[in-house]
């Protein structure tokens, strides 16, 4: 059983059709990539599944216990709490604060104290914040980002920007995780090591990841199975062997032969 | 128990005992002028420690505040014209609490959907209808106001004890919200909504929580304007208070409790060294406060603390 499927899922922004009729199926401990030229709508595909747009028409469907669930217009925090996360092409960390606070905040979802607790600083507050403080700092460890615990998040090279943004994402302990465009601005061993590193957390966490990216060598090398998106429709699916000489993907890259 | 009484919890217990009992002792011997000026200063500060939670930590622009001093001024002076004691501050604090939480709440639903500059303008829009609302009702003695709300049997001495307390008890109450995982919720909100929600954090809710609470600051602080100059009106509350408080939140630094506290005194000052030259009082007034923020963008503290002073010094012995 599929852990996502998207069914007939549309977004029309006025009269220009971002996503027409889209249909998925997404299954457990699964590497997708979701490629397509410029402008095909991938990441509004994104922001649709994520509850950032609501979509016009279709149906999202998680299944992660066994219970169907429609998140369709469902509020962003709303999907996250329900155990999908995400990052973002352009990088949106909390940059003013420190690595730990960031891995933290996406850790809110689950604290046990309330805000009267918090107030007055009942002991039950102080053994959740000493559980949130470990669990943040093995999660940092786990993507080597402890001994950068204290900096502030604007003060990270780029790389591990980008690798904090995916521990934030992974601190809200999702069992489908979204990555738009992780590889963007990476030169090719960072590249190699962000495979890695998605290969690796894929295993280590027990979640279906699944990425935009344009960088060829990384979704080929990567991904189990390919979705290919061209004006907002799906145009081809298949692992990356058949998407490589798929025709339509070809000329969706490349333009037809005259 | 043993994570409340930490060496640095009873350093700071200590620390801001001792400031507050000089500043208690300094009140016994200034002039009166200056007494006054400790007064308005600690007004001030209740009201711009509130402002600072919405405007520096949850990053909402809100300039709504004269609205809600306005509401905690005139449950004191109503219930005042009963008797004015303690208790009955209490009871007006308590009433003008409630009432701002609700008239708060009614403000947030319809303008938390707008940013920056539009949601300024919104709230800056409910102060001056509850101001106006204030005006015509009869309970409130309309435009002409309510008189005689000084304490019974409390003297200034004594009231300003009760202000130091207030301000001591709001900076515990901030700190321990915004040092919980909630607080760290809605500053995640100031720093980029959409990041925030997509963390799972329900950003409407954090808006609002921290809305209500500075509100309600902004209502206490209100409490004390009736005893502290004897009569209120609804001119008092125009929105060149929420401008006055502002200005303070700014001045101290976005964030920054301790800049506003630093702040609020500075300005306090400054207006009664700036009686005695009362032509060009204003001019000079803004003088200073351009100045300050040519050398000093980010308000006076940025978003420090004077407590990251001290901890750094001992980062740099270890």
């Amino acid at each position: 059983m599929a852990i996502l499927s998207v069914k007939s899922l549309t977004k029309n922004f006025g009269g220009l059709c971002a996503n027409s009729n889209i249909n998925m199926e997404i299954e457990k401990d699964e590497l997708i990539g979701l490629i397509g030229p410029n402008g095909a709508g991938k990441t509004t595909l994104f922001n649709m599944l994520t509850g950032v747009y609501e979509p016009s028409e279709g149906q999202i469907v998680i299944n992660f216990d066994g219970k169907e669930k429609d998140i369709a217009g469902k509020k962003p925090y709303v999907i996250t709490k329900m155990g999908i996360a995400r990052t973002f092409q352009n990088i949106r960390l909390f940059k003013d604060l420190t690595v730990l606070d960031n891995v933290k905040i996406a850790m809110h979802k689950d604290v046990q104290y309330n805000l009267l607790q918090a107030i007055f600083r009942t002991p039950k507050f102080f053994k959740e914040e000493e559980r949130m403080e470990k669990e943040a700092n093995e999660l940092l460890k786990i993507l080597k980002l402890d001994t950068k615990i204290g900096e502030l998040a604007s003060n990270l090279p780029y790389g591990e920007q980008r690798r904090l943004e995916i521990a934030r994402a992974l601190a809200t302990n999702p069992k489908l995780l979204f990555l738009d465009e992780p590889a963007a601005g990476m030169n090719p061993q960072e590249t190699a090591e962000l495979t890695e590193l998605i290969r690796f957390i894929k295993e280590k966490f027990e979640i279906s990841v699944v990425l935009i990216e344009h960088d060829m060598s990384l979704v080929m090398n990567l991904c189990e199975r390919i979705y290919v998106l061209d004006y907002g429709k799906l145009i081809a699916s298949g692992n990356p062997e058949e998407i490589a000489q798929n025709p339509r993907v070809i000329e969706a890259y490349l333009g037809e032969e005259i | 128990m043993k994570h409340l009484f930490t060496k640095k919890n009873l350093m700071w217990l200590l620390f801001g005992a001792l400031i507050c009992i000089a500043m208690y002792f300094v009140f016994g011997v200034v002039t009166q002028k200056w007494q006054k000026t400790l007064i308005t200063a600690a007004y001030y500060i209740i009201g711009a420690l509130g402002l600072n939670l919405i405007i520096g930590v949850s990053g909402q622009f809100s300039l709504g505040h004269a609205g809600f001093i306005a509401i905690g001024a005139y449950s004191v002076g109503v219930v005042f014209q009963g008797d004015a004691t303690l208790a009955n501050f209490a009871l007006g604090i308590a009433i003008g609490v409630v009432i701002t939480c609700a008239v708060a709440l009614i403000i947030a639903v319809p303008t938390f959907r707008l940013r920056g500059d539009y949601l300024a303008i919104a709230t800056l829009g409910f102060s001056e209808i509850i101001r106006i609302a204030i005006q015509n009702m009869k309970i409130t003695g309309g435009a002409s106001g309510l008189s005689y709300l000084s304490f019974e049997n409390i003297n200034d001495h004594g009231m300003f004890l009760m202000m130091l307390i207030t301000i001591v008890l709001s900076i515990l109450l901030i700190v321990n919200f915004v040092k919980s995982s909630h607080g760290r919720a809605t500053i995640s909100v100031r720093e980029d909504e959409i990041a925030s929600e997509a963390m799972g954090v329900n950003t409407t809710k954090y808006k609002t929580i921290a809305f209500l609470i500075g509100a309600s600051l902004a209502a206490i602080a209100g409490a004390y304007v009736g005893p502290m100059n004897f009569f209120i009106k609804p001119g008092d509350f125009g929105f060149q208070k929420s401008i006055d408080v502002l200005v303070i939140v700014v001045l101290g630094g976005m964030g920054s409790l301790s800049g506003t506290v630093i702040a609020g005194i500075f300005i306090a000052v400054i207006n009664t060294l700036l009686q005695n030259y009362s032509d060009i009082r204003m001019i000079l007034y803004a003088i200073i406060l351009v100045t300050t923020m040519i050398f000093r963008p980010k308000g006076l503290f940025g978003n420090k603390e004077i407590t990251d002073i001290f901890s750094k010094k001992r980062k740099e012995a270890e």
